[in-house]
């Protein structure tokens, strides 16, 4: 039971990786690896923050404000650079490791003793595992709302626009690097923000913890999509979460299987090609056509 | 009504600059376009008319020249900048929409066309009726589907969604490229007239660049002709009228 309670809190924690990642990844239409670095300069900046004595939540703030300086780079390189986005995001996430190492002074430091955001009264009297469920579930509620507020106003349109079809958007008076830059400011600084969190969950910041993050976050948007279906941009969202959550129950099967945490790597990339390609083996195996044929009764 | 909406004085547009392979695509062409004119413009392939419609509308910077409004020179403005006054449609009818959002959003996007854009809601479902009427003077259905995305509509459906929203805020100067040759006859001739209605109805000054002579000859106050990057021909009231297609064929067989 409490390794169920567990992964959801560790689902919600991470969900918000996947809200920022579907920013780019399913709005602006583009794989942005940048936040390969930007995990770890968020968790990087909140641990080195609060061991110098800052508050736990204007640190968690500070990350992501970090975060989203690293995305405005990748966006100045990428629209005005003209530097593809996949190299744009490889530089910038190269030169975060870097950057992490100067601000933590050393590859791993550790939280012993400090204040997180955890450490609260009203947390600590929660069951064990339910601090982050509950952390994680108002975190998200919150930047889930914000995202979908912010995507129905006018600017929210003009952004989706500019992922959907660039020429019109421009014709339209859009300025489409502008739109790119803030998306992956936003985008950086959520998954800087979800890197401030897990370290503050976890006790440490690791240079290395960046490693396969891309991965996680868009294992929680294709799950939460392949899960529920056809659904409204709102909706979606929603299922990120989700998502999120059911990708831990994957990972603890797969624990509980034997498999050593080394592999989870592994795992994840496998289990996250295998749902980028259902259409292509819906298409292939023609699911529906056996499963009607099974289904129906002789007549 | 004859006050110069737009000129284009000696532009010179090249690409490839400053290889072996550049080419000067618009060679100091000069155009006077008053307020009110539903210019034709003909040209064979390469001779420069979408370029035109480039560097008028901001894609494309030019070499040399000036290109001004009202009196007013926006050669160098952006092309965000320019949308304010200009609105186009593009043949191919994919370019016209955002696929994935519906009628109804792509509608609102449009109407805020060359506008700032704040983080107030969007109100679309205020919106809703207004666009159904909207909608309901192109004839195609287009507004029993204002909430599907545009992706799943016809060519036809597109397009004219594409020229609704190029219209809807009205702009000083409207370019049409080739927007019905992607479309089967019949639904281009239909796109056709409603466009001819609109541009005469709310009279808009307007260019369209076409490849169908009857067309060419049909519509429009003024009919143009270009040929290597600059304009070869202009005729327009009573001397276009006159003009037949034999008169453009032997026009054209003469210059080629």
């Amino acid at each position: 039971m409490s390794l169920i309670v567990s992964a959801i809190g560790q689902g919600l924690l991470w969900a918000v990786l996947g809200v920022g990642l579907f920013l780019t990844f399913r709005i602006l239409d583009f794989a942005d690896m940048t936040v390969e670095g930007t995990f770890p300069l968020g968790a990087a900046t909140a641990v080195a923050a609060i061991s110098n004595g800052m508050n736990p939540l204007l640190a968690t703030l500070l990350a992501f404000a970090i975060g989203a300086i690293a995305g405005l780079i990748t966006g100045l390189l990428y629209t005005k650079g003209h530097i593809p986005i996949l190299l744009a995001g490889i530089l910038v996430m190269t030169a975060c490791y870097s950057v992490n190492l100067r601000i933590m002074g050393r590859a791993n430091v550790s939280l012993l003793g400090k204040s997180t955001l955890f450490k609260n009264h009203f947390l600590a009297s929660l069951p064990q595992y339910f601090d982050s469920v509950f952390l994680g579930t108002l975190v998200m509620v919150v930047i889930t709302g914000l995202v979908i507020y912010f995507l129905q106003t006018q600017l929210g349109q003009g952004f989706i626009a500019t992922g959907d079809n660039q020429t019109m958007a421009r014709s339209l008076g859009i300025n489409t690097d502008n739109m790119k830059i803030m998306g992956l400011m936003v985008s950086n600084g959520l998954i800087a923000f979800g890197g401030a969190l897990v370290a503050q969950n976890n006790g440490y910041a690791d240079v290395n913890m960046g490693i396969g993050i891309i991965v996680i976050a868009l294992a929680s948007i294709i799950i939460g999509e392949v899960a529920f279906g056809d659904l409204t941009l709102n909706q979606r969202l929603v299922a990120v979460s989700l998502g999120s959550i059911l990708y831990r129950f994957v990972l603890l099967i797969v624990l509980k299987l034997g498999f050593s945490a080394n592999d989870l790597n592994l795992l994840s990339s496998i289990i996250l090609a295998l749902c980028m390609m259902l259409p292509v083996f819906k298409k292939t195996f023609n699911f529906k056509h056996i499963l009607k044929r099974g289904l129906d009764t002789n007549d | 009504m004859t006050k110069p909406l737009l000129e284009l004085k000696n532009v010179v547009l090249k690409v490839n600059r400053n290889t072996p392979e550049e080419i000067m695509i618009l060679d100091h062409l000069n155009l006077t376009i008053n307020a009110g004119d539903f210019i034709t413009v003909l040209g064979s392939n390469g001779a420069g008319k979408s370029t035109l419609f480039n560097a008028i509308g901001g894609d494309l910077s030019i070499d040399s020249g000036q290109i001004l409004l009202n009196g007013k020179d926006i050669s160098h403005e952006s092309v965000e900048k320019r949308t304010r006054f200009l609105a186009r449609v593009f043949q191919d009818p994919k370019l016209g929409t955002a696929p994935r959002m519906n009628v109804a959003e792509n509608l609102l996007l449009a109407e805020r066309r060359g506008q700032r854009r704040t983080l107030a809601p969007r109100h679309l479902n205020k919106q809703l009726d207004r666009y159904k009427e909207i909608t309901a003077t192109m004839h195609n259905g287009l507004d029993e589907r204002l909430t599907t995305a545009t992706g799943n509509l016809s060519g036809g459906q597109r397009q004219a969604l594409s020229f609704l929203m190029a219209t809807l805020k009205r702009p000083e100067i409207l370019l049409l490229d080739e927007h019905t040759a992607a479309l089967d006859p019949q639904t281009s001739q239909d796109l056709m007239h409603l466009t001819n209605e609109r541009v005469q109805e709310e009279q808009l000054t307007c260019l369209m660049i076409t490849h169908h002579l009857e067309d060419a000859l049909t519509y429009g106050n003024r009919l143009i002709v270009l040929h290597h990057g600059k304009v070869t021909f202009d005729v327009a009231g009573a001397d276009k009228d006159a003009l037949t297609t034999e008169k453009l064929y032997s026009f054209f067989a003469e210059i080629e």
